[in-house]
């Protein structure tokens, strides 16, 4: 019923850290080098003809350009980019949603699909029943379709694979520790689905038919035990791997899954600090093997 | 304590799971997250204690300083409470928002602690009617992860285990003013006796259910619930309601019982923890670092 440990016998989440050689890591302030003809890049300023880093990451090269990534900052949005939004704010002719960046993404009323897929100029009427679709709170996975002059992301949910989320349950991580892939939307073997936005925020839900009405209808029914056992330990799953900063992708998670599963822990055992290392621990072991 | 936005669908999960007895996270209705606390990283208080409940983060130091008594009560000493909600804790919390909320707990806390049940405030005084100790109880909340009454209670029930009260002698009675010597050595202290300090339990009510230890979202969902000190002896010293909902007196004597009782249990076990760790010795402090 309740766990109490003292902060000694807590194990360390970075014993699981590969240990492999060093990268190049810089905290503010570092030194990245003295040469001049090097480009500066995001995370670096310049003093005195010598290149400072202004974030704690690791350094990367580009040819000529040099900047520093850092190991945990806001999402910063690309082009195509899968992201998971809730809405903040209904405007005219817009929504406001929340993706964990700097600035709160932009979805446009002629940017989302209209119900029964017509195909027509917005107008008045459709702008006043915004609210009707999506009011604030409601989840919506959304594509990134291009980037305004103050860095704000404009979204798009033109495709019936986007759209308002049902139920199911997010979990916020860190947007680095999320894997650029070819697909982010996921059916996983064990019940569920889970969509991974490129902004931190994963989506697990029970598994999407493919007669779903591109996310108009929001399936209120209650959901299977066996799913809710499922979605629940895929979420601890993904708060383990985050929590011991390992990327998460669909190959990570199964593997966290089916530890879970063989060493068989309880989905509440899955919050212990204990746990989350053994976990980690196995799934390093598991991508060990399978890469000899 | 922070207002964060869900949808209905997330809302009718959580209802959904909290009716099959199967949280978001695989708890129980009435299971804890893990609990870290570590006592001792405050040098310069007497006492100090931090306990981590999930995201929740709170640290809690005691001071102890010679006073006259209230008029009212000669023979006791007192606990005089403060809570500081950080602004660091959440954005909710900048400038003076907190300031409900540190007062509310302040209060509750400060409630808690009246009946003769919890602590022998006997054991603070000095000199009968002119000199007692005063405890000065100061909370700091570092982080909000939702259930900030059970963390606070449980912080300041470890800080004051660890309370080292140094031992005073009454020297020469100078007509009418006393003398009072501190003993030269710093380790002779007495310690008070905190097996029935009260913790606080909160229940949230959702649907025809209440559960233990809420996260933010599951306080979302709720509009109900309410707050239990449940002290060493199995008693409820006090109760107080949250939230904007109504309850219906049946619910509210069933969630008193099952607040009890889950109250015993974790007093029970954090009397253990504490206990192991003055076993343990001067161990390396970890503190802040991890």
């Amino acid at each position: 019923m309740v766990d109490i440990r003292l902060a000694s016998e807590v194990p360390l989440f970075d014993i699981v850290a590969d240990s492999t050689e060093p990268k190049h890591l810089v905290t503010p302030g570092s030194l990245i080098t003295k040469e001049t003809g090097f480009m500066r890049g995001h995370g670096t300023y310049m003093q005195e003809d010598c290149l400072y880093a202004s974030v704690a990451g690791v350094v990367e090269r580009v040819n000529q350009l040099i900047s520093v990534r850092p190991l945990k900052s806001r999402y910063h949005g690309e082009i195509g980019d899968v992201v998971i939004g809730r809405i903040t704010e209904v405007s005219q002719k817009r929504w406001k949603l929340d993706t964990n960046a700097r600035l709160d993404s932009v979805l446009l009323l002629q940017s989302v699909n209209l119900p029964g897929g017509e195909l027509r100029r917005r107008s008045a009427e459709d702008e006043l029943s915004m609210r009707q679709y999506l009011k604030e709170g409601d989840l919506v996975s959304a594509e990134v379709q291009n980037i305004f002059n103050d860095g704000a992301l404009s979204l798009h949910t033109r495709s019936m694979k986007y759209g308002k989320l049902s139920q199911g349950c997010l979990v916020k991580v860190s947007p680095s520790l999320i894997r650029r892939q070819k697909t982010h939307f996921h059916n996983l073997p064990c019940g569920a689905s889970i969509i991974m936005g490129n902004n931190g925020f994963v989506w697990i839900c029970p598994t999407l038919h493919e007669d779903t009405a591109g996310g108009f209808v929001q399936n209120l029914e209650t959901v299977p035990q066996a799913d809710r056992q499922a979605i629940s330990r895929l979420r601890n799953c993904v708060a383990a791997l985050a929590q011991c900063k390992m990327m998460i992708y669909d190959t990570s998670i199964m593997h966290a899954y089916d530890a879970s599963i063989n060493a068989g822990f309880e989905i509440k055992d899955l919050l212990l600090p204990d746990r989350i290392t053994e976990i980690a621990l196995m799934v390093r072991k598991q991508f060990e093997m399978e890469k000899e | 304590m922070a207002e964060i936005l869900l949808s209905e669908a997330e809302k009718a999960f959580i209802h959904h799971g909290v009716q099959d007895d199967l949280r978001c996270d695989g708890r129980t209705r009435l299971d804890y997250r893990p609990i870290i606390l570590e006592t001792g990283l405050v040098s310069n208080a007497s006492g100090s204690s931090r306990l981590r409940l999930a995201n929740s983060d709170v640290l809690v130091g005691v001071k102890v300083e010679l006073a006259s008594p209230l008029s009212e009560k000669p023979l006791e000493g007192r606990l005089e409470f403060f809570v500081d909600c950080s602004a660091n804790a959440t954005p909710e919390f900048e400038g003076r928002g907190g300031e409900d909320l540190a007062n509310e707990i302040c209060r509750f806390l400060q409630m808690s602690y009246m009946s003769g049940d919890t602590i022998n405030l006997a054991e603070l005084s000095v000199l009968t009617g002119q000199q007692c100790w005063v405890l000065y109880v100061d909370i700091l909340i570092l982080e909000c992860g939702g259930n900030l009454y059970d963390t606070v209670s449980l912080a300041v029930k470890s800080a004051l285990y660890t309370t080292q009260i140094p031992s005073i002698k009454v020297a020469t009675m100078d007509g009418d003013q006393p003398e009072l010597e501190l003993s030269e050595d710093p380790y002779d202290t007495k310690r008070l006796n905190t097996q029935n300090v009260p913790c606080l339990v909160t229940l949230m009510k959702i649907g025809n259910h209440y559960l233990v230890d809420p996260t933010p979202e599951e306080e979302c969902c709720s509009s109900s619930g309410v707050v239990v000190a449940v002290s060493g002896t199995k008693k409820i010293t006090a109760v107080r309601k949250i939230g904007s909902g109504s309850l219906h007196p049946e619910s509210l004597v069933s969630m008193l019982k099952t607040a009890s009782e889950v109250g015993t249990v974790v007093n029970k076990i954090l009397m253990t923890k504490l206990l192991e760790e003055e076993r343990a010795g001067k161990t390396q402090k970890v503190g802040f670092m991890r």
